[in-house]
């Protein structure tokens, strides 16, 4: 398997085996490229920020600052993306930004059934899955077999909440503090908020799933 | 457009497989696709409206069995064919054969900002909202052969009002080119038997942005 895998690996860099997806996109960036519509530095730019500096780190802080400071939470929930766009991120946020507050009687999840709309500028491009047909087809109408599949078991007494983003508003998930988190400071609280917990598809780390 | 992209509820796709450490682009080239289709998108050729149709347009086997940047890099294609800015013969090359039409911008490496910001598509209301908060509302059995955002699962549907979200671009108007007709926006809740029937979970509600047009009051 190494020396398949090798092989595999070798090809993809090298070019001598180029898919037709990779021929299509490079013939395309020429194309597009020489008669003067895009600037390739200005492509290597927007994929370094989406690769390097949008990501779910920036929607952990916005999740530890809601739970370490009840003022910033009720402006999150007023109006996330006021509340985010005092956090100073290099990009403006959208105007649309929600954020969905979990309870102990109540979980969210954000699912677009239509294509991939997500909240890039707080938790940067989708995962694979939240683009895929498995998950868009049944997050509306099995949420939680969906949850099983990542191996989240909620009570069965806990209303789920699906969020179907098919407009241009974007939501985020705001968990519930994880117990025994007394005085953390907000970056000990942004280590445990994964990717997951503001999709609503998993829950925050407990405090000891993760070095202090 | 009823197509296979309005998936909400169907079976048979099989489980979610999330991807530990999962990397932002699987490959160089899903990076460099994404980025033409964002460059493109700077331009002001088109709006997000009619990126999405292009890809709902894909024949549904091709739309089934692609990976979702080999989506953009066909949704894109089929744009830049459709508005005349390349010609078959030069995606057959590889390369431009004819100079390029003048576009209404070009994204530099100055503007990288500009276009890293989202827009906002909240727009002036030319109406007062017809619906307020704890409304019924039925979303109404439209089927049309054009881009749309109310899901089919949702049509028919009896939900409730929960959140009046502005006047809004509506999508539907932008794709069959007559311009933005900012909409009123809503979200409108569904009880999970409403939707799925008396067999589904109690215990579920889904909601949908939906524009106006898309609801009629239900009393």
């Amino acid at each position: 398997m190494a020396d398949h895998d090798h092989d595999h690996d070798h090809h993809h860099d090298h070019g001598s085996e180029l898919s037709e997806t990779q021929l299509r996109v490079r013939a395309l960036e020429s194309i597009l490229t020489e008669k003067g519509y895009v600037d390739p530095a200005a492509l290597d730019l927007l994929i370094e920020a989406y690769e390097t500096k949008i990501g779910p780190h920036r929607g952990a802080r916005v999740i530890a600052k809601a739970w370490a400071d009840q003022e910033f939470k009720r402006r999150l929930i007023e109006d996330a993306s006021d509340a985010v766009e005092a956090l100073g991120f290099s990009n403006r946020v959208s105007d649309h930004l929600v954020a969905v507050e979990n309870t102990e009687r109540l979980h969210n999840m954000i699912v677009c059934t239509l294509c991939s709309c997500y909240p890039w500028e707080v938790l940067g491009l989708p995962p694979v899955w939240y683009k895929a047909a498995p998950y868009r087809s049944r997050a509306v109408i099995d949420p939680r077999g969906v949850l099983r599949d990542f191996g989240v078991e909620l009570p069965a007494d806990t209303q789920i909440r699906v969020w179907d983003s098919t407009a241009e508003t974007r939501f985020i998930v705001l968990p519930m503090r994880p117990a025994g988190t007394d005085g953390w400071n907000e970056e000990q609280l942004a280590s445990l908020v994964t990717r997951d917990c503001m999709i609503g598809t998993g829950l925050p780390r407990r405090p000891n799933e993760t070095a202090r | 457009m009823n197509g296979v992209h309005d998936m909400g509820g169907m079976h048979g796709f099989g489980p979610v497989e999330p991807e530990p450490n999962e990397p932002v682009f699987h490959a160089d080239w899903e990076g460099r696709a994404f980025a033409l289709n964002r460059a493109m998108g700077f331009t002001g050729l088109w709006n997000i409206d009619i990126t999405r149709a292009s890809r709902e347009k894909l024949p549904p086997h091709v739309y089934l069995a692609s990976s979702y940047y080999q989506k953009w890099t066909l949704g894109l294609q089929s744009l830049l064919l459709e508005r005349g800015l390349i010609e078959p013969d030069e995606l057959a090359a590889g390369r431009a054969l004819r100079p390029g039409k003048k576009l209404p911008r070009k994204l530099t490496t100055a503007e990288i900002d500009k276009a890293l910001a989202r827009g906002s598509f909240e727009r002036r209301a030319t109406a007062p909202a017809k619906f307020k908060a704890g409304d019924r509302v039925r979303a109404r059995n439209i089927n049309p052969p054009t881009h749309t955002r109310l899901p089919r699962y949702a049509r028919g549907r009896v939900g409730v009002v929960e959140r009046v979200r502005g006047c809004h671009v509506y999508p539907d108007s932008v794709v069959r080119g007559e311009g933005e007709n900012p909409q009123w926006l809503y979200t409108v809740v569904f009880d999970g038997r409403e939707l799925w029937g008396p067999e589904a979970d109690p215990s579920t509600k889904v909601s949908i942005e939906a524009f106006e047009p898309y609801l009629e009051l239900s009393l």
